[in-house]
């Protein structure tokens, strides 16, 4: 496993050191999940513990109507902000 | 006044033995003169607490009716919503974070009258199992100030057992409610999954979070988690449950599963922890219940399923945690640089190891093998409960295999912090409902956790009772 990929992958910046000490824990953890190899696989895949009580839940994609004091709390929560809309920087170039 | 139940600050109120504020006044004194020490607090909430408090004082004067929790001081989970409160998750990231709402949990208990004391300390945003996690403070364990209180709900549990709240409310991912209940001598309640809205928590791993309550006797437990079960339609995974009857206890059979509990097992378990279970067994023989021994043969893949699921789902979770919507936002060239230097800063060590795990087993290449290998073999783990429940009513085992240990001991070695959580992942992975109790020993404390079928969380209550 290539660490500085992964962080890459992971958005996420890390120092020399700190690469280093993943490198080595990470693959003391991995070799451990190596246990799973001998496992049976045939059963279908269980992603949610609910699943077999309630299903896919469906509904129409409507704004719940949230009170202009909630939207004022989140809005007062954007690091950066240029009247009510978040301010990010450019992710085009020119 | 610290050792108050629900039950004995609902008599207490009501024959005026004493006022809400002057509960709420006696609970801020002793946080403010004991926590120093303990750390279970990162935030406290007097000016809302004592309007609470004044609420349920004016309905009592005016000789009306009062809720389930009215005048109940509860302590929350700093990853759980608090309106108009930071919610940090122990976390650099969300340092300065102000809860725009109300969790859904929140609000019923505010409904239900009970009073917020404030935020709690846990390992950041969930992933730890000493508190040691935090990014603010390591918090003590009150039976013993040089151990860990356990985790990642360990402020929670501390302040529980320290009696600086009547109850509390935490999270639990892989253990994080019924882990530090058994280090620190309280009760814990992982619900079934889907018994507890999940709206207003700060998502960890989805399919594995549920909300539930610590607190000192296991009426307590049920009097909360009933406040704060039932459908939510702001969480599509929360279900209403039927309400179970009572056990009969003459024909009451519990399990001991042998990969847990066997005699080759009890080598890896501290002599401690395998006496007091073994008197809590005898208790339920001696009063006629039968005991057998089951086997849940997947147990041995449990902590590889559950750190795959829960790192793929977590490195999904903590995506939003980006510069750019709230939290902090560390500056950069260009957006890219925004993303790396905030998610550099704003997380600790365990953080970002989870996110790299869950990010590796989740790209291309690696998904079969890692991720979808282990949801299969999660099903396995699943089915395992589902055969024993049409054998026993519940099955007895640890909380941990150690009683609580001393702080910095096992922060070098993340692998073995992991192995700790054996006996209590697999009830996330399967949804299953899981209760700690403490049980009387002579040294430090140890929880036994009963494991029950989906929605029988009232029989776990009744057979806890028992022990009691």
């Amino acid at each position: 496993m290539k660490v500085e990929n992964i962080a890459k992958l992971a958005r996420i910046g890390l120092l020399k050191e700190e690469t280093e000490k993943l490198e080595k824990e990470l693959s003391s953890i991995l070799d451990y999940f190596n246990v799973l190899k001998k496992a049976n696989s045939k059963k279908d895949p269980t992603f949610h513990p609910s699943e077999k009580f309630i299903g896919n839940v469906f509904r129409e994609d409507i704004p719940s109507g949230e009170s202009p004091e909630r939207v004022e709390n989140i809005i007062s929560l954007f690091p950066d902000k240029e009247g009510r809309h978040i301010k990010v920087k450019a992710i085009l170039n020119g | 006044m610290d050792s108050l139940t629900i039950k004995g600050i609902r008599e207490g109120l009501k024959g005026r033995r004493f006022s809400a504020k002057e509960l709420s006044d006696f609970y801020f004194k002793k946080i403010e003169k004991e926590d120093s020490e303990l750390g279970c607090y990162l935030e406290l909430a007097k000016e809302t607490a004592l309007n609470q408090a004044d609420k349920i004082d004016n309905l009592i004067s005016e000789g009306l009716d009062i809720p389930s929790l009215a005048g109940v001081p509860v302590a929350v989970k700093d990853n759980i919503l608090v309106e108009g409160l930071k919610s940090t998750a122990s976390s650099f990231m969300l340092k300065n974070y102000i809860s725009p709402y109300d969790a859904s949990c929140v609000k019923r208990i505010k409904e239900e009258g009970a009073v917020v004391l404030g935020k709690t300390n846990l390992d950041e945003f969930a992933m730890g199992s000493s508190t040691e996690n935090s990014a603010f403070k390591t918090t003590k364990n009150p039976k013993d100030k040089s151990r860990v209180p356990g985790g990642s709900s360990g402020g929670s549990a501390a302040a529980v057992s320290a009696g600086l709240c009547c109850c509390a409310l935490g999270s639990d991912t892989g253990g994080s409610i019924r882990q530090p209940a058994s280090f620190c001598g309280v009760f814990g309640l992982k619900p079934t999954y889907g018994a507890v809205s999940r709206y207003g928590l700060i998502a960890f791993a989805s399919s594995l979070d549920q909300i539930g309550p610590l607190a000192k006797n296991a009426e307590d437990a049920k009097i909360l988690f009933n406040a704060i079960k039932g459908k939510d339609k702001k969480d599509s995974t929360s279900i209403e449950m039927e309400e179970n009857g009572e056990i009969d206890f003459k024909k009451l059979k519990i399990g001991i599963p042998k990969e847990y509990f066997g005699s080759e097992a009890k080598k890896g378990i501290e002599r401690e922890v395998v006496s007091a279970i073994e008197s809590a067994i005898k208790k339920i023989e001696d009063m006629g219940g039968r005991v057998e021994e089951i086997s849940l043969p997947n147990t041995k893949y449990a902590i590889s399923v559950y750190y795959m699921v829960s790192t793929c789902e977590a490195s999904c979770n903590l995506a939003r945690y980006d510069g750019i919507k709230y939290g902090l936002s560390e500056k950069g060239e260009n957006l890219s640089e925004v993303y790396f230097n905030t998610r550099a800063k704003g997380f600790g060590a365990e953080v970002k190891r989870r996110i790299m795990l869950g990010t590796f087993a989740l790209s291309s290449g690696y998904y079969d093998a890692y991720y979808l290998k282990s949801q299969k073999v999660r099903t396995g783990i699943k089915e395992d409960f589902e055969k024993s429940f049409k054998k026993v009513d519940a099955i007895f085992t640890p909380v941990s295999p150690t009683v609580a240990f001393k702080i910095g001991e096992k922060t070098q070695d993340p692998l073995s912090m992991y192995l700790s959580d054996i006996f209590t992942i697999s009830a996330n992975l399967a949804g299953i409902p899981a209760l700690s109790v403490p049980l009387k020993t002579k040294g430090l404390p140890v929880g036994l956790q009963i494991l029950g079928n989906y929605f029988e969380e009232s029989k776990l209550f009744q057979i806890a009772k028992l022990l009691e």
